[in-house]
């Protein structure tokens, strides 16, 4: 039945074309204005204000964020020069102690040092006393043995000798 | 109805993919008969609202696939109403919107296989077109009053040439939803046609290849134009609008 009012429908026109077969517009163009308004208030009762929403607050969002990330930035730049400034500060006072540290220590060493210098100055002094002492007391001895050597080498050799000629003798000869 | 030639014994009905027919049961399709339109329309307005309204439904700062698809459909449309009908159009949105996407979804739901276009029938697109045409001429007489007529009068040409120009303008402007809504159809029609007919020469074992291979390509041609289609009926659609919302002269 409906195949042949198709056929009938579709012998009319030549090219046989269903898009032609007027018999068929009602139904199409009634639900298609059905469907329209469906899909129109779809749209308007749900889709389309709950998108429009969506993407409003993710702008917002987005651009809070972004205000955000740019105060954090001034914060973390201002952080910087601080550290910075710390660090200079820092340096200063670590160079001032150095310095102060070094003055210290030059004083004391100085002052170490010119003590040590007056003790070995002492020290010197009394060595050089107790060579001194040492020397004549060795030139004594030295001539004690020599007059006694010489006695002994006269007495040797068949002579008698007094002990003053001996002695000047020695000692003239020590002066040599 | 068998129409095109018939190869070597095989039968090959193109247009028999377009046939009105009742879902339940022969009978004549009466207006308010539930037909393969009436499913395919059903389909389609489903397939909007599984993507717009499901694919939104957790409202994601940071978007799922189909609610970015979606906020991208939003934003495409948007901006082209903006762009092109100016600020004063905005509030026409909803409407163009929803043209817009009956017909994408239209035309790609037909590109499913043993589907039916809803959109390759002119009585669909001329309706469509109608509506566009009948809602922008009653807006823009209801924003302008008689200076809507001031459109056809074009002002920065020569007076001698303005009358001539005005009947042109004047030709041209009822022109519009013809070439609006065949445009539509005929492009939808025609590819789908041709793939039927390709379609039947892959029964032919010798040309089967090549035929499989055409109605591939033609099939990704055809993902083209289902979108652009929707595209340019959509933005003539604003092209329309804009005439009527944002003064009679351009």
């Amino acid at each position: 039945m409906a195949t042949e009012t198709q056929e009938v429908a579709g012998g009319a026109e030549s090219a046989g074309m269903p898009q032609l077969d007027i018999t068929t517009f009602p139904n199409q163009i009634f639900w298609l204005l059905v469907t329209l308004v469906v899909i129109y208030l779809i749209l308007t009762r749900v889709a389309l204000p709950r998108i429009g929403a969506v993407l409003a607050e993710r702008k917002g969002t987005i651009t809070n964020d972004l205000a955000a990330a740019e105060e954090l930035k001034q914060k973390a730049v201002q952080a910087e020069k601080a550290y910075n400034d710390a660090l200079a500060r820092a340096r200063a006072e670590a160079a001032k102690i150095v310095a102060e540290a070094k003055a210290a220590i030059q004083a004391n060493l100085d002052v170490e040092i010119a003590k040590a210098d007056a003790e070995i100055g002492a020290k010197a002094a009394e060595s050089e006393r107790l060579i001194g002492e040492i020397r004549a007391t060795a030139l004594e001895n030295v001539t004690l043995v020599a007059n006694e050597a010489a006695a002994d080498i006269v007495a040797a050799f068949g002579g008698h000798a007094d002990t003053a000629t001996v002695t000047d003798a020695v000692s003239a000869r020590l002066k040599g | 109805m068998a129409t095109e030639a018939e190869t070597g014994g095989f039968a090959i009905h193109p247009m028999d993919q377009f046939i009105v027919k009742p879902l339940f049961g022969d009978g004549p399709v009466q207006w308010y008969t539930v037909t393969n339109v009436t499913l395919w329309l059903a389909l389609t307005v489903l397939a909007i609202a599984a993507l717009l309204v499901l694919g939104t439904s957790r409202r994601a700062i940071v978007p799922s696939r189909s609610q970015s698809v979606a906020e991208l459909l939003y934003g495409f449309v948007y901006n082209m109403v903006e762009e092109v009908t100016g600020h004063d159009g905005v509030k026409y949105f909803p409407y163009v919107m929803t043209l817009f996407l009956f017909i994408l979804f239209a035309n790609l739901l037909g590109l499913l296989p043993m589907s039916f276009t809803t959109t390759s029938h002119v009585a669909v697109t001329v309706t469509l077109a109608l509506l566009v045409f009948v809602g922008v001429t009653v807006l823009g007489f209801i924003k302008n009053g008689v200076g809507f007529l001031g459109m056809f009068w074009v002002t920065s040409a020569p007076l001698a040439l303005r009358p001539v120009l005005a009947v042109i303008e004047v030709i041209s402007y009822f022109v519009r939803p013809v070439s609006h809504s065949i445009r539509l159809a005929g492009n939808l029609m025609a590819g789908h046609a041709v793939i039927k007919v390709f379609a039947g020469f892959a029964s032919m074992a010798i040309l089967s290849p090549v035929a499989i291979g055409a109605v591939t390509a033609i099939y990704g041609l055809e993902l083209l134009v289902a979108v652009v289609q929707a595209y340019v009926f959509t933005i003539l659609t604003c092209v329309y609008l804009r005439d009527a919302v944002g003064g009679a002269h351009h």
